[in-house]
């Protein structure tokens, strides 16, 4: 198990060679304060999200070595990661059916490189939308699954194979029921492209039968969601369950919100990789503490 | 061709009159009937201007994919199926703007596919 001073010394040097922004949102996960609520131990996972393999456009001109690029840096985490995920838009969307294939076999190939190979994938809209996955399928699997990682339940939540931007109601009943073989104090991780909230639904930053999900979630004390879709760090709470988006690896977009359009915001060639990064995610297991409040004898 | 009549109600929500939206006929004689095309990847036209306090009556016709129209500020939305018209209508009863925007993936260019309607006295 990696040791806890291992970890804080990655995070001097990390990814931060190639993404100096990418080490800057580190979230943790927040998988409790309590060792009893479930036997798991410190890990700690990478996310990486909307690569956008295929992009070409002035949003980033050099999007044909920004994955090689990432592959590169986590490869140099000094301390490699027990797993890494992908939070969709692998690939940048096309008509075509043929090239999105090729671009997702690309894809798949560029991220062979990383030398860590338990990797865990899931398509964004722009990767399964046009067909309802059914090229993702061919070349990843399915678009949603559950696994098990040190004693975190992990849920991967499919918001993008349907247009629509819907869980829909089968996926949610197979969430419901894998959910309930969980303790209501398990630790639960989601990774998931869309946020499950409304963040911008203006500019369809939103999961249309997101509400239907956390409404299922709310009941487990536990509960952290990561995604992407948006190429940028955000944090949000919905009651106790955190929400932490991703940056992206192709470009970054504008505040939620901020502005009439969601356009990228424009390359900078002297820091080409400005806004983009990847995120560490440490699952740590949090000693029991004694928070001590002195007071004063109060007169009379 | 044919016609589907969809009248979309929010529910709980400002800006929205919903004696105005059942009462279709009532008020058939004052209505803002405007006629959007939806193609990827553009409402015509993607600004509406209405008058505050006439009904409102949104004729699209999509072109070429099942298209969405959110307006999240008005809670409306509708599905945009090709070959037929799909009629939104709404009170406007507050001067503002209105975003919208398409919310079924469409292809490369869904986000620039958006607009807005701008409620005047």
């Amino acid at each position: 198990m990696m040791q806890r001073r291992d970890f804080l010394r990655l995070l001097g040097v990390g990814g931060g060679a190639v993404f100096a922004s990418g080490l800057a949102g580190r979230a943790l996960a927040e998988v409790g304060s309590n060792k009893k609520a479930g036997a798991y131990d410190d890990f700690y996972f990478v996310q990486l999200s909307d690569t956008h393999w295929g992009y070409k456009g002035p949003a980033n001109p050099d999007a044909a070595n920004t994955l090689k690029n990432a592959v590169a840096a986590v490869n140099a985490l000094k301390t490699q990661p027990d797993f890494i995920v992908f939070t969709g838009d692998l690939t940048h969307t096309t008509d075509d059916a043929q090239e999105r294939r090729r671009r997702l076999a690309e894809f798949r190939d560029i991220v062979s490189g990383l030398k860590v190979k338990n990797v865990r994938f899931m398509p964004g809209e722009h990767d399964a939308s046009l067909d309802n996955g059914a090229a993702y399928r061919e070349l990843f699997g399915e678009t949603h699954y559950a696994f098990d990682h040190k004693g975190v339940h992990f849920i991967v939540l499919d918001n993008v194979s349907d247009p629509g931007a819907r869980i829909g109601d089968a996926q949610l009943e197979w969430m419901k029921a894998d959910l309930s073989r969980q303790k209501k104090n398990a630790p639960i991780v989601v990774l998931t492209h869309r946020p499950l909230f409304d963040l911008a639904p203006q500019w369809d930053w939103a999961t249309r039968d997101g509400a239907k999900a956390i409404e299922i979630l709310m009941p487990y004390a536990n509960v952290t969601v990561f995604y992407g879709h948006i190429h940028q760090e955000h944090h949000h709470r919905t009651e106790h369950i955190a929400h932490h988006s991703a940056k992206s690896l192709v470009f970054p977009l504008p505040a939620p919100g901020s502005q009439e359009k969601r356009a990228p915001l424009p390359w900078d060639p002297a820091a080409p990789n400005k806004g983009l990064g990847f995120r560490e995610v440490e699952a740590e297991v949090e000693e029991l503490r004694y928070r001590i409040t002195e007071l004063p004898v109060s007169a009379g | 061709m044919k016609t589907l009549w969809w009248t979309v109600l929010g529910v709980g929500l400002s800006g929205i009159c919903l004696g105005a939206a059942l009462g279709v006929g009532k008020d058939a004689a004052n209505e803002q009937v405007i006629q959007v095309t939806a193609q990827r990847f553009t409402f015509t036209p993607n600004e509406i201007v209405v008058k505050k306090g006439r009904p409102v009556v949104l004729e699209f016709s999509s072109l070429d994919f099942v298209h969405g129209f959110n307006i999240p500020s008005l809670k409306l939305r509708a599905d945009l199926p090709p070959g037929q018209i799909t009629r939104v209508r709404f009170t406007p009863d507050r001067v503002g703007e209105h975003p919208f925007v398409c919310d079924n993936f469409c292809g490369e260019g869904h986000e620039d596919m958006h607009g807005r309607i701008v409620v005047k006295e």
